[in-house]
């Protein structure tokens, strides 16, 4: 089943007293890729593109995660969006780069509470431990290609593209529901 | 489950998040149109096959994305190197040495 971004509104979807997930509210996505000195980028972007995959960088409200020697994530407030891009075609003809908006290609799922970490072991064959707080990487989760960033100990983000969005959510709502049963 | 180090990443990570791609060094002709159907066969189809150690293509498929090149002996499936793709093809002995 596909789903549109319109099916899930903004709420929690799945709550037990230990674990529980929501859907985030809508941002900017923006996908880069460049190759060469980044310098020009991280003028136009306002923040230093990190290097390593599985960084992260942030100003103010934007974001970027490093997914691959030449590849980032950028999340932004939508407001801010248009700025970006913006900006980034300024230093296009010094740094010829592809910035795709994929903001409609998928939805957040934030995952916390206490035993957050074990509800991602239900999908993740990574140590979800092996991605250390402040990081975030792009990970197999159930088969699917998710971005995860580890905002806290057990506070984490999952983005997922939104055709597999149902499938990840009913096997999450399992997982909630299922370790709260142990926790019985 | 196998454990592959991808050398664009520096991690070590579990073979669900990756994805064989075929034999490795196998190099398009600069000039396909100047080859003869025995060569243009053994580039589209002759494999290697190897009882033993294989070069051969992995893609980071859930994770970083890259191609990469890798040894892996066919008989115990363990892994002697994995190394960015374009690095040049690693002696063998220098990586048996170890194993003896
Ligand atoms: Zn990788």
């Amino acid at each position: 089943m596909n789903a549109p971004i319109s099916s899930f509104t903004p709420s929690v979807l799945a709550e037990s007293a230990v674990a529980r997930v929501s859907l985030a509210a809508p941002c900017a996505r923006l996908s880069l890729r460049a190759r060469g000195d980044l310098a020009p980028l991280n003028a136009a972007l306002g923040l230093t593109l990190p290097t390593r995959i599985g960084q992260r960088a942030q100003s103010g409200e934007s974001q970027a995660l490093c997914l691959g020697p030449d590849e980032w994530m950028l999340h932004a407030p939508e407001t801010l969006a248009a700025g970006m891009q913006a900006a980034c075609d300024e230093v296009y003809g010094t740094l010829p780069h592809s910035l795709v908006d994929v903001s409609g290609r998928e939805v957040t799922f934030v995952l916390d509470g206490p035993r957050a970490v074990d509800l991602l072991t239900l999908g993740m064959p990574r140590n979800p431990d092996s991605i250390a707080v402040g990081e975030g990487r792009r990970i197999n989760f159930d088969g699917v290609t998710v971005l995860l960033w580890r905002d806290g100990e057990t506070a984490f983000r999952m983005d997922v593209w939104h055709s597999f969005a149902p499938h990840l959510l009913h096997l999450l709502g399992t997982g909630v529901a299922e370790l709260a049963a142990e926790a019985a | 489950m196998l454990l592959i180090h991808c050398p664009y990443c520096e991690e070590t990570l579990p073979e669900a998040e990756f994805t064989y791609a075929g034999q490795a060094h196998v190099i398009r002709p600069e000039n396909p149109s100047g080859q003869t159907d025995d060569q243009w066969e053994e580039f589209l189809f002759i494999r290697a096959n190897p009882k033993g150690p294989h070069y051969e293509r992995w893609r980071h498929f859930h994770g970083c994305g890259r191609f990469f090149n890798a040894v892996r002996d066919t008989v115990s499936d363990k892994f002697l190197t994995t190394y960015k793709a374009g690095a040049p093809r690693p002696d063998l002995s220098s990586l048996t040495e170890g194993l003896k």
